[in-house]
């Protein structure tokens, strides 16, 4: 009976800890969301949208670094997309059982999680050190060389989910091989990949230590790629770093801004995703 | 291109040469896609590849210049050009360690509720949260921890911490020091937060792979829930734990905004963990756009090196772990 009780009791301390554990964990993410938004709709306004990153002491918005970034952005999906889902494409139709196939999946799985402030020192010693300046365009690769894995990964698994069926019904009826992959893989995958692009933008756009030493920043607006281009997350950290409280505020504004669409694209990509399992 | 291909070919079986010609060129579509998307997938090698060689290019004259006194030396003088990365690599191995100290038993516990004890309505719902959690980026956690965490930090547990330890002999040397509020133990306390979804979600995948019947034998003999765990959950679920612990010990070595925030950027080596310190990425972050001179750059730059290799080893011995344990599950 001794034992008894005293595995009982063994058991609902352990279980009482993974309780109070959940508590603590949830609680404490709950605490960080909870001053990001106290912080952040109080700095927010009309002004943030409009309006250039100002001179410390004065008021001023955030248009500048939010276009740099959606810039920059745009082109590093634009570069890496394709590479990933073409990368994505050999290993799980072409090469799915071959040698290089594994190779590249274990790289690929360890570039995904790699430090990305080595990225940012990668293009520098790649592109900005022989071109001579910080650029947008530098920026965008140092991105894009982010966005590949993500893509590589989820088009590899979405590929695979296909059912070779299919692509054993479309080579019977006399398909070449890349019209198999054009029009049976990627139709019935579609979903699947998109929501891969999603979560590589997702990942990108909070990205900051890739832009440090490759886009640098810009305290004007510029659209030149080939220019110094100020992003979001670069200002939100020269800005939260300053003493002058004005630059706090739009830090919190800018934090928050990346934050909801940061969750706008992970919580859409779960939806396509979901949409596509249940049909 | 590929519909018109095929909207032509009624037309064109009609006539030997034409069709003759359709299959040549639809051949060539098709050896050309096949060469694109293997070109691709070696792009990726060749990234890789492109990241280490431009590293050890960069780094390459810090390395000439200190040899293998850079590993070894504390010293940071930007002033004389005297390098040493000893300082940042403490700071970084000190910083993750705290960090994972906190998240792994955190983090197994989590999974361990959400896989045993949670009611089933409840599981979607922490499961999606925890995943979201795991993308909200770096530098939200690094501005909290600058502007919330590190004045509670300075008001609150630190000035608990010295009182509680200073008098013990040994501890007191940990927390000796004025309650900065940033420091090394305030970064190793954001990186545990930062981790924690990462380690969660992966030990709940890897609990949630335990063939149930195994578990409903260990139950059927009488086993407590925590005796199933530990007989039955751990022993299986191992070394994919092990595998998703690595993973995040991975991102917090290389983790760089949320710790620039808040390490406070002093090269030394201190033993109280409430002062001040650097990291390799904090350092590289601070310092990178205002380094003055080649020696200068190619010493930050054999800073990002080491970073790379460590974690690199890191998260191959990662990678390893989870591939088994897939391959167990089958």
């Amino acid at each position: 009976m001794m034992l008894y009780r005293r595995r009982r009791f063994a058991n609902s301390v352990v279980m009482t800890l993974s309780v109070v554990a959940t508590v603590i964990g949830l609680g404490w993410l709950v605490l960080v969301l909870g001053a990001l938004l106290w912080n952040g709709f109080g700095s927010l306004s009309v002004a943030v949208f409009t309006e250039m990153t100002p001179p410390p002491g004065s008021a001023g918005g955030l248009l500048n670094p939010i276009v740099g970034s959606l810039m920059m952005s745009g082109v590093a999906v634009a570069i890496g997309t394709p590479i990933g889902i073409l990368a994505g494409t050999y290993m799980a139709e072409y090469g799915r059982y071959s040698m290089l196939t594994s190779v590249v999946r274990f790289i690929n799985d360890i570039l995904l999680s790699a430090p990305s402030i080595v990225v940012g020192l990668f293009i520098y010693e790649v592109v900005v050190r022989p071109l001579g300046h910080f650029s947008g365009i530098a920026g965008s690769l140092a991105l894009a060389v982010l966005v590949v894995p993500v893509v590589v990964r989820t088009t590899e698994d979405m590929l695979l989910t296909v059912p070779k069926e299919l692509r054993e019904a479309a080579t019977a009826l006399g398909l070449p091989r890349s019209h198999v992959i054009a029009n049976v893989s990627y139709r019935a995958a579609r979903a699947g990949i998109v929501t891969g692009i999603l979560l590589a933008v997702a990942r990108i756009s909070g990205e900051t230590a890739p832009l440090l030493f490759t886009a640098l920043n810009n305290q004007f607006f510029s659209a030149d790629m080939t220019q110094p281009l100020a992003s979001l997350p670069v200002v939100i950290f020269q800005f939260a770093m300053s003493p002058y409280p004005d630059w706090q505020k739009l830090a919190w504004a800018g934090a928050l801004i990346i934050t909801f669409a940061v969750l706008a694209l992970s919580i859409s990509a779960r939806a396509l995703s979901a949409t596509r399992t249940n049909s | 291109m590929v519909d018109l291909a095929l909207r032509d070919a009624p037309a064109a079986v009609s006539s030997p040469p034409d069709r003759l010609r359709l299959l040549g060129r639809l051949r060539l579509i098709d050896g050309s896609f096949r060469t694109i998307t293997f070109a691709a997938a070696v792009s990726v090698l060749v990234i890789l590849g492109g990241v280490i060689v431009a590293l050890i290019e960069g780094a390459l004259p810090a390395l000439q210049a200190f040899g293998l006194d850079f590993l070894t030396t504390s010293r940071w003088n930007p002033v004389t050009e005297k390098f040493g990365a000893l300082a940042p690599i403490y700071g970084t191995l000190v910083t993750s360690l705290i960090a994972m100290t906190i998240a792994v038993p955190f983090g197994i516990l989590i999974a361990m509720f959400l896989t045993e004890l949670c009611p089933m309505w409840l599981r979607r719902p922490i499961g999606i949260a925890i995943e979201l959690l795991a993308g909200i980026p770096s530098i939200i956690y690094g501005i909290w921890g600058l502007f919330v965490f590190a004045p509670f930090l300075q008001h609150t547990l630190q000035p608990a911490l010295i009182d509680l330890f200073g008098p013990v002999p040994i501890l007191s040397t940990l927390f000796a020091g004025p309650p900065y509020g940033i420091g090394v133990l305030t970064a190793g306390l954001i990186l545990a937060i930062m981790v924690l979804p990462f380690v969660t979600s992966i030990s709940r995948d890897v609990f949630e792979a335990v063939p149930p019947v195994l578990k409903e034998a260990a139950y059927g003999l009488g086993c407590t829930t925590w005796e199933v765990f530990r007989h039955v959950v751990i022993p299986f679920a191992r070394v994919g734990v092990t595998g998703g612990v690595m993973l995040g010990l991975g991102r917090a070595l290389g983790e760089t905004m949320a710790v620039t925030f808040v390490i406070g950027n002093a090269h030394r080596i201190s033993g109280s963990l409430l002062a001040p310190g650097t990291t390799i990425s904090a350092t590289i972050a601070n310092e990178f756009t205002e380094a003055l001179g080649d020696l200068y750059t190619s010493s930050l730059v054999a800073l990002g090196l080491i970073l790379f290799v460590i974690t690199f080893v890191v998260l191959a011995i990662a990678r390893y772990m989870l591939m088994r344990i897939e391959r167990k599950i089958g």
